[in-house]
């Protein structure tokens, strides 16, 4: 009989598992590929190589990274504490409605404060969403994990009323949408002729500061301990309810940034179709990068690297959207399956367990 | 259940066809971006039934590509693009949404040729195109009116844009002419495709003692409940035939072969420049379908006699006098609704009762 | 209030639009009652309406499409069961991506069915009850899938409360180191428990495709998967409110669809939440032989107030907010419950989405 037994894995094992991982899955891509009559290779090659050797892919690849590493490094610190916001989609809406609704208030203003008023106003608005199931919790000990999630539905609906109510755009023939934002209120670009914007620095900077928060500060410590050791943390002066209001403000905050980013960034106006998911996918993200602000961002580019590239092999192969679905999905797959080997070692038990 | 070897055999050939046609000596390179699955028997359907009518017309001459289920936000603009980067030469952005993010990346690629259905801002290299299918549900509207013996049409409707109201307030007026008592009863399911919204709308419709059925969102789900339920609807977007042999009465089909062949040759030529196709049953960009035999052979004459006097340019679907619903006066009589008008339609039409959200 | 809403048909089409979303939310409270947390429902209940789908349609059979949409559900719960309990991979992540996973599967799996007719579903059929007025439509004249729905639930409901091995599902969802201590086989039992979740997210979907639509489109399931997640908070864990919460959900769209057609402000919507809120309150404030709360007496005010300004002033509200209402009243309901220490003890199982890792 075989036992899993924990382990604390050496660096060693901590890069190669999501590699073995990524291997696993261009064998079972390419058995995949090829069933519908495709060169695995090729395919393999389009989506995990390609994107890599082509400088516009490569811009891409920050512009779809850098939300997906702005989330997931906020997210990480909660979840390493044992406080599960998935509501992070909500933040994320929350943050692009307020920063963008302060943007389309200075409409037509040229002036430098209006981007920092944006983001400043994007952070709150996510932070605020994210203080009402840290309030619930706190007060009425209602599961964050359930609330922060019903409040994604409601955000979403949220902005689609907004758009196509006081945030429409008055010469946009009733279409459903903002204007397009003012230039004051966009994100500069930072190379010519892509879309990489300012917000790729910044969440590279955060997730900079998150890591030396994580390792040096106090905060990073009574993190661990309390999702390690609550009681112990709990007779250490460690304040859960303080924790809870932190973890969920900070993650609110830079969910909402994200959002502003995406709205001001890439979009540029907003529509309801603004949240692509980032929400979701950057949990994902947060657990593939092993809760660590280096392995976020490796994880949000892998991520992103499947998508861009999944992009092109659909019309250079005209594989179907759905192919490529299926994936993305055995990809995820793989690195949760394999992280046990970084987790746990196998051990040949002698007592036949009885469970 | 399908067994593996038949379910890969038909997604094999599919994806062979679509890949079918590569030429030797460089062929014009044409990409299409849509909204939904190419399954989805509506919209991008269509659109997608207009790329292979490319290729079927040109050959050799021409390489086509797609990307479905391309979502609206963010991700449009590098789907857009990177169509533009991979050589192409003329890229077709099928849903409004795409707009904004056609237009930037235009911007970019000033030799590549942009085509946007439905929008309205152009470039030198970004060219607009829509149908009027407003004058397909005139026809639609007087079948409708005639074959209701409720007096009452249910209208699923799914955005209250402009395109969408029009299309309201023709049917209802072409239903009005030939039945006075007709009465519009209209549903906002604020979603282009959600086939359970749908069919839960129009089961509420009938229900409420609509017999026919119109709609202006993509799934063919009501025709699927009509036929269940034994009354009539329309297809729309494509025939729809095959989801309601009983209850489907005709058609609007979108039919962009001939503006996509068109175009194509314009690039192929040399001779493309910008412009806004705005066409109708004329051109035949909208299509009637073939009228089913459920409708009396008069009505069919008069539908067709419609549909005729509308492509030759005799008759227009906005013709006064028509008031607007708060009882204003908009079209004195025998004046005819200018295009600027019809593209901002954000009224109906007198007569129509509930309010129209704004 | 009714204009020409027949209340006997509304509440027919109620049943039959929320069918998908009893069978996925209670099969969704099994699995977290044994304490884990699946949010793949989407997903498992896409892979059900293809499999379904495409059994009915190659064998000519709808219940043998059912059966079908049952093992592909349980197959890919399965999947997820075995990562998550067995690879203790974490439940939130994991779950986010068999959604992912079963949406692009059941797209690839569906590409030959699009545009294809299923055979038709049996409907109940018994001649004079079924044509009775009221009652024939409203209780005999529904599809065959309904009554079995029905009689599951029921089932379900019987073998949580009264049977021992209902019992020791809910001791493990409660506690999965005591369950453990005590000799259960946790993971089997969790394992089981998701494959039966993921059974019943199959059925559900495989009457979204066979018998409400009828037909397979690609993301045909739009968001029912998450919303029955929502449910099972909505219904505190419990069988019978867990069903209930599912015909309120999928009430609301349907009353406001029918409110619609019948031009009737959909302010009332808002008066019925705040009336059906301000009842049980009043209920469980009357079982508890509590004083009348503050809380209580509020809610009832502003039901008046809503109901008198529903009744001068028929102004319309745009759809999307009304659509927010039944995710609030959830957030409350999973409030009010917390909140009461005790009661959130019996309902909500303590060990949900913890992972259990079997030590020696």
């Amino acid at each position: 009989m075989l036992t899993l037994e924990p382990r604390t894995a050496g660096p060693l094992r901590q890069v190669l598992t999501p590699v073995l991982a990524i291997v696993a899955t261009m064998i079972a891509g390419g058995i995949l590929f090829m069933l519908l009559g495709k060169n695995p290779v090729e395919a393999i090659k389009i989506i995990f190589v390609d994107p890599l050797f082509d400088a516009y892919s490569r811009s891409e690849l920050l512009v779809k990274a850098a939300p997906l590493a702005l989330i997931a490094t906020g997210l990480s610190f909660g979840y390493r504490a044992n406080v599960w916001n998935i509501g992070a989609e909500g933040q994320f809406i929350l943050g692009a409605i307020c920063g963008g609704a302060v943007g389309l208030a200075f409409y037509g203003i040229d002036g430098w404060f209006v981007l920092p008023l944006m983001a400043v106003a994007g952070m709150l608005g996510g932070f605020a969403w994210a203080m009402i199931p840290a309030f619930l919790r706190t007060r009425f000990n209602a599961n964050e994990i359930l609330v922060s999630l019903m409040l994604v539905y409601v955000a979403t609906l949220l902005l689609s009323a907004l758009v196509s109510g006081p945030l429409r755009d008055p010469d946009g023939f009733n279409f459903p949408e903002s204007r397009q934002f003012h230039d004051s209120a966009t994100l500069p670009i930072l190379l010519q002729g892509t879309r990489v914007h300012i917000g790729i620095v910044i969440a590279l900077l955060v997730s900079l500061v998150g890591w030396l928060v994580l390792q040096r500060h106090v905060f990073g410590f009574q993190i661990k301990l309390m999702g390690a050791a609550p009681r112990a943390a709990h007779f250490a002066g460690v304040s859960t309810n303080r924790m809870v209001y932190l973890c969920l403000g900070i993650s609110g905050a830079l969910a909402g940034l994200a959002g502003m980013f995406e709205a001001a960034g890439p979009v540029g106006q907003l529509v309801p179709s603004l949240p692509a998911g980032y929400g979701f996918t950057a949990i994902i993200v947060a657990f593939l990068g092993r809760l660590h602000p280096a392995g976020i961002i490796l994880a949000s580019l892998v991520l992103a690297l499947t998508i861009i590239g999944g992009e092109t092999a659909q019309y250079l192969l005209q594989v179907p959207k759905a192919a490529i679905s299926v994936f993305q999905g055995m990809l995820l797959f793989f690195l949760l399956a394999f992280e046990i080997f970084t987790r746990f070692r196998l051990r040949r038990s002698g007592a036949g367990a009885t469970a | 259940m399908i067994s593996r070897r038949t379910l890969l055999a038909a997604t094999t050939a599919a994806a062979l066809s679509a890949g079918a046609g590569l030429a030797q000596d460089d062929p014009v390179k044409v990409g299409f971006i849509y909204v939904g699955p190419i399954g989805d028997f509506g919209w991008s359907y269509e659109h997608d039934q207009g790329r292979l009518a490319i290729e079927e017309h040109f050959g050799d001459q021409v390489e086509t590509t797609y990307l479905e289920s391309v979502p609206e936000g963010p991700d449009a603009e590098r789907a857009i693009r990177q169509l533009a980067q991979a050589g192409h030469d003329l890229i077709f952005t099928t849903s409004f949404g795409y707009m904004n993010p056609t237009l930037k990346v235009a911007e970019q690629f000033p030799d590549v040729k942009f085509e946007h259905a439905t929008g309205f801002k152009r470039l030198d290299n970004v060219s607009t195109y829509s149908g009027r299918f407003y004058e397909g549900r005139t026809v639609l509207g007087h079948i409708a009116g005639h074959m209701t013996e409720t007096n009452t049409i249910g209208y699923i409707a799914s955005f209250p844009i402009p395109e969408v109201v029009r299309g309201i307030n023709s049917a209802y007026l072409a239903a009005k002419e030939v039945n006075p008592d007709v009465e519009f009863k209209i549903v906002w399911v604020n979603t282009w495709f959600d086939p359970g919204k749908e069919a839960d709308a129009a089961n509420a419709l009938i229900e409420q003692g609509a017999d026919v059925i119109m709609q202006h969102t993509d799934s063919p789900a009501a025709m699927t409940i009509a036929e269940e339920k034994g009354i009539y609807a329309f297809g729309q977007a494509s025939d729809m035939m095959e989801f309601g042999p009983n209850a489907r009465l005709s058609s609007i089909i979108d039919n962009w072969a001939p503006y996509y062949i068109d175009r194509t040759q314009a690039v192929i030529d040399g001779t493309w420049e910008s412009k806004d196709t705005w066409d109708g049953i004329g051109p035949g960009m909208t299509e009637i379908g073939e009228f089913s035999d459920k409708i009396p052979a008069e009505v069919q004459a008069s539908a067709q006699e419609i549909a005729d006097k509308i492509a030759a340019g005799e008759m227009h679907s906005f013709t006064g006098p028509v008031n607007k619903q708060d009882g204003s006066a908009w079209l004195a009589e025998g004046e005819t609704a200018d295009d600027g008008t019809l593209l901002g339609m954000n009224f109906y039409v007198e007569g129509i009762s509930g309010e129209l959200p704004q | 209030m009714a204009n020409n809403i027949s209340p006997v048909l509304l509440f027919a089409s109620i049943i039959a639009a929320a069918q998908p979303l009893v069978f996925a939310a209670v099969g969704e409270m099994i699995t977290e009652k044994s304490g884990v947390l699946n949010l793949g429902v989407e997903g498992m209940m896409i892979i059900g309406a293809i499999a379904g789908f495409a059994t009915a349609v190659t064998t000519g059979s709808p219940l043998l499409g059912v059966l079908a949409a049952a093992i592909a559900g349980a197959a890919l719960a399965l999947v997820f069961g075995f990562l998550t309990q067995v690879l203790l991979a974490n439940q939130v992540a994991t779950g986010l991506a068999l959604t992912m996973f079963g949406l692009g599967l059941a797209a690839l799996i569906g590409q030959p069915f699009s545009g294809v007719k299923p055979p038709p579903f049996p409907k109940l059929d018994l001649a004079v009850i079924s044509d009775l007025p009221v009652v024939g439509p409203l209780l005999f004249n529904h599809n065959l899938m309904v009554y079995f729905g029905l009689v599951l639930v029921a089932l379900i409901w019987a073998f949580l409360t009264f049977t021992r091995t209902g019992l020791t599902l809910r001791a493990v969802g409660e506690d999965h180191d005591a369950a453990h201590a005590l000799g259960y086989n946790v993971i089997l039992i969790r394992l089981t428990a998701i494959a039966v979740g993921g059974a019943m997210a199959g059925m559900g979907g495989a009457y979204l495709s066979l018998v409400r639509v009828p037909q397979w489109t690609e993301g045909m399931t739009a968001g029912s998967g998450w919303i029955a997640l929502a449910i099972v908070v909505f219904g505190t864990w419990r069988t019978w409110r867990v069903m209930l919460g599912a015909y309120l959900f999928g009430g609301v769209t349907i009353l406001q669809l029918n409110m619609q057609i019948a031009d009737i402000t959909p302010l009332w919507l808002v008066v019925l939440a705040l009336f059906l809120a301000a009842v049980s309150v009043t209920v469980r404030s009357f079982r508890s032989s509590a004083p009348a709360s503050p809380w209580m007496i509020g809610l009832w005010f502003t039901t008046l107030l809503a109901g008198s300004i529903a009744i001068r002033h028929p102004v319309s509200i745009p759809t999307e907010y009304l659509n927010m209402a039944p995710y609030i009243a959830t957030i409350l309901v999973l409030v009010a419950m917390s909140a009461d220490k005790l009661r959130a003890n019996i309902n909500a199982p303590a060990s949900l989405g913890r992972v259990f890792h079997r030590t020696g």
